[in-house]
């Protein structure tokens, strides 16, 4: 019997006991557009079955307490040291079990690389406006994601309880006594009692390995879901419209690429693992409140929030016998509540600003949403520049650098520089627009030089394919909304200054360089 | 940018080119053996696996040019799984680039909204179903219900109560008092000030009965930095300066702002500087805060000598350690 005819009686005897052949067979010949840039999130799900694989191998050894033990084990530099069996066990994965080591990388390289990965998968979709209508909803479960990642990252990080990561315990436990009325009481809840005490680490071994795991994973279904339900979108091109997917089928094309694009990124990060070690938490040393190392530094995706904390002014407030850390709540608490907030946000802020309804299944070009695009820039900007404050110390060293320099550039840097990228990105966008008008208007060029009759020397431009100067010109570029401040009696209009700013935004929303048409394409042809 | 004006006519998708694989049975038949290849390699990998997490012992280490010495087993191991996914993933791939259908195929989109009937059929059930339970007539039942949910909110705030004891003014206390000797860390030896040298610094702690179990928690508040400079160094108002010893100056070595421990002292400046945050605090003058996010000085420990010579602290510390919180100034 062929293979063909063996999988044909396994859709058979699949049938016979579920009815789902309709539905199988209008599923499996599912469509989906191929993009290097749809891949982002897929290293993103990926890299999560990962962590859940090599977390559980390591869950098998690791021991999550507190309970003071003496170092018995086979690294001779910690021989007879007193530390958490959180550690000690961290240690005996590290040296004693075989493979152990590796797991670890693993596990610590793949969530450095989920978190990329999410990042990037972010920036995608914000750039191409792929979380307007109807995938708004989407876009929250993503930023949801987002955030659990970085709490569970955190978490992860803190369970070996070697001195780096008991810091960070510290910093965040310094963070919840700060909030306003009850953080010493939130903190004597969440430590037990006093820092560091010995319910914290069991404690967020369950969070770390029951509760935001399955968090992740209803999110992550119905996120998957979603994205099935509502079909991929698609970047737009000759023959791609609202109304339609092209790409290729499920079975067996997107199968086999899916599949195998699994197994390529486990093994990229089983080769990083086995090459560049991270996180050595042998040399570190076991947790002690009194002791530290310098150049002490979280995850990458932590470090925009360290560095935010870095920058920020000595500032405490006293009134009344209380004490209010400033210092500790604005960049620990507020800022990123409102840039996370607004990020949720924003697909409900744009459709308010354009006053756009309609489903969109096409994505933009960049370029083509100039004003989404500098703010994307912007954001990013600011992130960076908290992530450069972030890593002050150890910039400072490898560049010879004084930290003091750092830290007020990147005081200063935080509020000058990203609306600088805003309006260097839009102008940049706008620009690009003009690139694409002036291509399709008098093609490409040649770079072949004719000498006319007379002397002049001109250069060759050859017409573009009809297939770029569609692309080219397919976007929409809606006028801006036209709301007035008093309506047709001459009445001042309610809510005239929430008007005002959205036809501002309006505005500036729209600005763009106006596309070919056809009849100024034949305008040139005669 | 108005409708009228004509857009650039769709030219639809365009033509699909075939690959060599498609009609040319030996090309086909290469990409095969590629393929096949590719999963060949994926099952050394697994060899080279096998053979090092049994042959190669773990203290083996091997030297690779940029890589330095690198242990053989760990390498053996790590380089095995990668081999052995990576293939695996790169034969689908390539199975499906060059012998699977490669033609784009295109499926149709509809609208989510549904059609009009059905949307108002929708409304007006949902309407129906509101108005029959009396949802906007009753609104005792609706104050009373949202009420009730408020309240079984509370429930599980509660139960999670006994998570932690209430802080108390634990968060003001330390194990330091008057007459407490300060002992070295690591070692638990009182010391004299003559064991430190002008421009030396220590860590110590308070004396206690049983050093061998001192919890984390008390450390966390207890730690405290002796610096020793010369005495015409300290630029201190007389109070402070009252609180040293022969230039031995006391600090609290958790720091102001978040709790890290204040480790980096600079010797030429006379700055302490705590790793996280890079708050900079300047010895001569009580720790204050000269740089960076702390808002509040180190607190000084008030020390002097007793009858043998040994440090011991003259009171306890006049102020909350560590990190600010709400009620820090209350007491």
């Amino acid at each position: 019997m062929t293979a063909e005819a063996r999988l044909g009686q396994v859709a058979n005897y699949v049938d016979e006991r579920t009815g789902a052949a309709a539905w199988m067979k209008k599923n499996l010949q599912k469509v989906f557009p191929d993009h290097w840039s749809f891949l982002l999130g897929e290293v993103a799900l990926y890299s999560f079955v990962i962590l859940l694989l090599s977390g559980t191998f390591l869950t098998f050894w690791f021991d999550p307490s507190q309970r003071e033990v003496i170092y018995e084990g086979s690294y001779a530099p910690l021989e007879g040291i007193k530390m958490s069996a959180a550690y000690a066990s961290t240690l005996h994965i590290s040296f004693e079990v075989r493979g152990g080591l590796l797991m670890r990388q693993i596990h610590h390289w793949a969530a450095l690389i989920f978190m990329a990965a999410i990042v990037a998968h972010l920036m995608r979709v914000f750039f191409t406006g792929a979380f307007r209508k109807p995938r708004e909803g989407n876009w929250i479960i993503g930023v949801g994601l987002l955030t659990l990642g970085i709490v569970e990252g955190f978490l992860g990080y803190s369970l070996p309880d070697d001195l780096l990561s008991g810091t960070g315990i510290r910093i965040a436990e310094a963070i919840i006594q700060a909030i306003p009325v009850v953080g010493s009481y939130l903190a004597y809840f969440a430590f037990g009692g006093a820092f560091p005490g010995e319910a914290f680490i069991p404690r967020i071994y369950t969070v770390h390995v029951l509760l935001l795991p399955g968090a992740f994973l209803a999110l992550i279904t119905a996120h998957l879901m979603l994205v099935w339900y509502q079909k991929h979108t698609q970047y737009p091109g000759p023959g791609r419209t609202e109304k339609n997917v092209v790409g290729y089928p499920l079975m067996p094309v997107y199968m086999a690429k899916a599949g195998g694009f699994f197994f390529i990124v486990f093994g990229v990060i089983a080769f990083l693992s086995a090459v560049a070690s991270i996180n050595p938490i042998w040399l570190y040393g076991p947790y002690t409140p009194g002791q530290i190392s310098a150049g002490s530094q979280p995850d990458w995706y932590m470090g925009w929030l360290d560095g935010l904390v870095r920058m920020a002014p000595p500032l405490e407030s006293h009134f009344f016998g209380y004490t209010v850390s400033w210092n500790i709540l604005i960049p620990g608490l507020i800022v990123p509540g409102i840039l996370f907030t607004g990020m949720a946000l924003y697909p409900f802020i744009e459709s308010w600003i354009t006053g756009d309804k309609r489903e969109h299944h096409l994505l933009d070009r960049p370029r083509n949403a100039p004003n989404r695009t500098a703010l994307g820039a912007m954001s990013i900007t600011f992130m960076i520049v908290a992530l450069i404050n972030g890593g002050n110390d150890l910039i400072a060293t490898h560049f010879d650098l004084s930290i003091n320099q750092i830290m007020w550039g990147t005081r200063f840097g935080i509020f000058i520089l990203p609306p600088i990228a805003f309006v260097v990105t839009k102008r940049l966008c706008l620009s690009l627009q003009r690139a694409d008008r002036e291509l399709v208007l008098h093609g490409r060029e040649t770079g072949r030089l004719l000498r006319l009759p007379h002397g002049e020397f001109v250069e060759v431009h050859e017409p573009i394919s009809p297939e770029k100067a569609y692309l080219l010109t397919s976007h929409e570029q809606a006028p801006a909304l036209e709301l007035p401040e008093v309506d047709r009696r001459g009445v001042k209009r309610a809510g005239a200054i929430r008007n005002k700013i959205r036809s501002r935004m309006s505005v500036a929303h729209s600005e763009a360089i106006p596309k070919v048409s056809a009849n100024e394409l034949k305008e040139i042809e005669h | 940018m108005s409708n009228e004006i004509e857009a650039i006519k769709d030219p639809g998708l365009p033509a699909h080119v075939h690959r060599k694989a498609d009609h040319d049975p030996v090309a086909a038949k290469r990409a095969e053996r590629q393929v096949a290849i590719l999963f060949g390699i994926s099952a050394l990998g697994t060899v080279l696996l096998i053979v090092s997490y049994i042959f190669i012992p773990d203290d083996v280490f091997i030297f690779i040019p940029v890589m330095g010495n690198q242990n053989a087993h760990q390498l053996g191991l790590g380089l095995g799984m990668a081999i052995s996914l990576f293939f695996i993933g790169m034969g689908a791939i390539h199975w499906a680039k060059t012998l699977m259908p490669d033609q784009e195929v295109i499926a149709h989109r509809h609208e989510f909204r549904s059609p009009e009937s059905d949307r108002k059929e929708f409304v007006q059930a949902v309407k129906d179903g509101a108005g029959a339970a009396g949802l906007g007539r009753r609104s005792l039942i609706k104050r009373s219900l949202g009420a009730a949910l408020g309240l079984s909110a509370l429930s599980p705030i509660l139960l999670l109560r006994d998570l932690g004891p209430l802080p108390g003014n634990e968060l003001e206390k330390t194990t330091w008092k008057s007459g407490t000797h300060l002992v070295t860390d690591p070692g638990n030896r009182r010391i004299k000030a003559s064991d430190l040298e002008v421009g030396a610094v220590a860590q110590v702690l308070p004396e206690i009965e049983d050093p061998e179990h001192r919890p984390l928690s008390d450390i966390a508040k207890d730690a405290v930095l002796l610096i020793r400079l010369r005495p015409d160094e300290f630029n201190l108002d007389a109070d402070r300066l009252a609180m040293t010893h022969e230039g031995i100056i006391a600090f609290s070595k958790i720091c102001s702002h978040m709790g890290c421990a204040v480790a980096l002292y600079e010797q030429q400046t006379k700055h302490l500087l705590c790793p996280c945050h890079q708050s900079t605090f300047d010895v001569t003058r009580a720790a204050k805060v000269i740089f960076g996010p702390a808002a509040r000085p180190l607190p000084q420990l008030d020390i002097t000598v007793d009858g043998e010579g040994y440090l011991v602290a003259r009171n306890p510390f006049s102020e909350p350690v560590g990190p600010s919180f709400w009620e820090r100034d209350s007491r």
